[in-house]
């Protein structure tokens, strides 16, 4: 097959995983790779909660939580915490089966619910989980967390203290879930979720059993914050309940916002943009501000800058940096529907009656 | 026996009446209306039909199962398919995507094979897609597959909902308002589509305010009026019935005209 052949889209794909295949080679700094190695786990988690919210259209805030399951699952079986040590690469299955069970257990109790009330019940359980692993310290440690945790080894190689296997581990698993989510797209249930994401009503009319659907989308993009939480926390070699917050369910959101809700390239330019402007653009511009003189602290001030970038982005761009065909026609077609009605009003009112 | 029973149905919505101890039957392969004043009930008895509503007393029988206030999913999966009153596409899908969901209940492929794309999926997918470009060209719209619903004129997203209720394969369609909206030429067209779709093997139920479209593609009529059925029969039976004329233009007049 020539290269003619293959489609622009996988193309593209393969340009990029080798650019980031290269990056820490090219960085050659340890500090570098470990934050390329974070960012690469908020790929994985935006790509997950990509599942439920943009191609389902289940608002969830509370996604944090299915990462500290994910993350928890891991400490727990695989540190000294109870002695048990099952191998990472298993683990990675298990870790993610256990995030599925909890994103069904999780999202049964809002299948009802929409929009506004679905957001409201997943805050409230991005609250309750952490919460929960804070207060059962007799199992997790309570504030400390779990330490020690193991390190994956990879054909008689223990990963060790630098970052670049942790890298190249994350970087295959968010080339798994890249072809994971695309093909979901592409399919039966893909369909599904986005039927129900456009009409509930009419995709019940085509056969599709809402309950079971949704509860899919939950599974499947919780399964992928189990794949971050190993990564993640065998990297950090530590889980702690703080790093599961609000805060951290809202970042992920806003790197499908700011990429392109739905899109998988778009949630990807999202999450590494948001990253880098979290680990380097704003200590840098922090370090710049000092040298021309400007005792101006950026990275105290992120939060500000992360909502005047959300705001900018809402009024300018609302479709993301690099958005879905659909996502584009969606939030552009508002502008079109005022001019439209009227017109549309002249043409029907009268065959209407 | 008919393929669609109703058999004393009553639906109430707090105080009101909606379907008063409502009983017909369609008998497979024909093609039949329901008529009567805005607000009769007609749409209720299409939501009841597919199980959006569970009434309040009497069955739904289809196909010989009792299907009274079964999911709405499964009622579609045993072969009901319907179109909206006021158009219920998913707006941001294709027009091809929007058939090939259509196609949900048909399909086998479960989640492990949706996951990695079997070749036993790929093979489903192909010929999902060839089904669904035949349905377009059947209601005329195979040239702008690739364009999203929303963007379709009206009278053609009328044509692309029902394409969409086609790919279920179902038993029965039930078309609401079909007619809506629609200028001369389309009621024309779409009096052949609807009997092109019996051709098919599809039994045809619809709700429909023209008389021109009921009165030429229907085979038997229902009438509603406050929940209750006022007459049926052949079209120009129904058309003579000084209850229907009653119901539709009021009982003075009625009067007047005995």
């Amino acid at each position: 097959m020539s290269i003619a052949h293959v489609p622009p889209s996988v193309r593209t794909a393969a340009i990029a995983f080798a650019v980031a295949l290269a990056l820490p080679f090219a960085g050659h700094n340890a500090a570098f790779t470990n934050f390329l190695a974070d960012a690469g786990a908020f790929v994985l988690l935006a790509l997950g909660l990509n599942i439920v919210v943009g191609f389902a259209g289940l608002l969830d805030l509370g996604y944090a939580a299915f990462f500290a399951i994910g993350s928890y699952a891991f400490a727990m079986l695989a540190s000294p915490q109870f002695g048990i040590h099952v191998p990472f690469w298993l683990l990675l299955f298990v870790a993610s089966a256990i995030a599925a069970v909890f994103g069904i257990l999780l999202g049964a109790p809002t299948l009802r619910l929409r929009g506004d009330y679905l957001a409201i019940v997943t805050l409230g359980f991005g609250e309750i989980v952490p919460q929960t692993f804070l207060n059962l310290s007799q199992w997790t440690g309570g504030p400390n967390g779990i330490g020690t945790l193991d390190q994956p080894v990879f054909f008689g190689l223990r990963f060790g203290f630098d970052p670049l296997p942790y890298y190249l581990l994350i970087l295959a698993l968010i080339a798994l879930a890249v072809i994971v989510a695309g093909n979901l797209r592409r399919s039966r249930l893909g369909r599904a979720w986005m039927a129900i994401r456009e009409d509930e009503l009419a995709a019940a009319h085509m056969g599709i059993n809402t309950t079971t659907t949704k509860l899919a989308a939950f599974a499947m993009g919780a399964s992928f914050s189990g794949l971050a939480g190993c990564a993640y926390a065998s990297k950090l070699q530590l889980v702690s309940p703080d790093e599961f917050g609000f805060n951290v369910s809202v970042f992920i959101l806003v790197m499908l916002v700011l990429g392109g809700m739905g899109n998988i390239p778009g949630v990807i330019v999202g999450s590494v943009v948001l990253s880098a402007l979290e680990r380097f653009i704003l200590p840098q511009g922090t370090n710049v501000m000092h040298a021309i003189g400007l005792n101006v602290d950026l990275t105290n001030s992120r939060y500000l800058i992360y909502g005047v970038i959300l705001v900018v982005m809402m009024l300018f761009r609302p479709e993301g940096l690099l958005p879905s065909r659909q996502r584009k026609a969606e939030l552009h077609a508002a502008d079109a529907d005022l001019t439209a009605a009227a017109h549309e009003q002249e043409l029907y009112s009268g065959a209407a009656h | 026996m008919p393929l669609l029973a109703l058999d004393h149905v009553t639906q109430r919505f707090g105080g009101l009446l909606a379907v008063s101890d409502l009983s017909f039957a369609i008998d497979a392969g024909s093609i039949v209306a329901m008529i009567g004043p805005n607000g009769a009930g007609k749409s209720t008895v299409f939501n009841v039909i597919t199980g959006i509503y569970r009434p309040a007393s009497g069955r739904v029988a289809f196909d010989g199962t009792d299907v009274t206030g079964r999911p709405t999913s499964t009622i579609a999966a045993l072969g009901v398919a319907r179109t909206f009153q006021n158009i219920r596409l998913f707006a941001f899908m294709s027009a091809l995507e929007n058939v090939m969901t259509g196609e949900h209940a048909r399909l086998r492929a479960n989640l492990a094979d949706s996951v990695i794309h079997t070749p036993r999926q790929r093979r489903e997918e192909r010929a999902a897609r060839e089904r669904a470009m035949e349905l377009l060209r059947f209601v005329g719209l195979e040239r702008s597959a690739e364009e999203y619903a929303r963007n379709f004129a009206y009278g053609l997203q009328r044509r692309l909902e029902i394409a969409r209720a086609l790919a279920s394969e179902p038993k029965l369609l039930l078309l609401d308002e079909p007619a809506a909206g629609m200028n001369p030429v389309e009621k024309r067209e779409l009096v052949a589509l609807i009997r092109a779709i019996r051709e098919r093997g599809v039994t045809v139920f619809l709700i429909e305010h023209d008389m021109s479209v009921v009165m030429e593609v229907s085979e038997r009529v229902t009438v509603l009026d406050y929940g209750e059925k006022i007459a049926e029969g052949a079209p120009d039976e129904v058309r003579r019935d000084p209850r229907v004329i009653e119901a539709y233009l009021g009982a003075e007049t009625a009067g007047g005209a005995a």
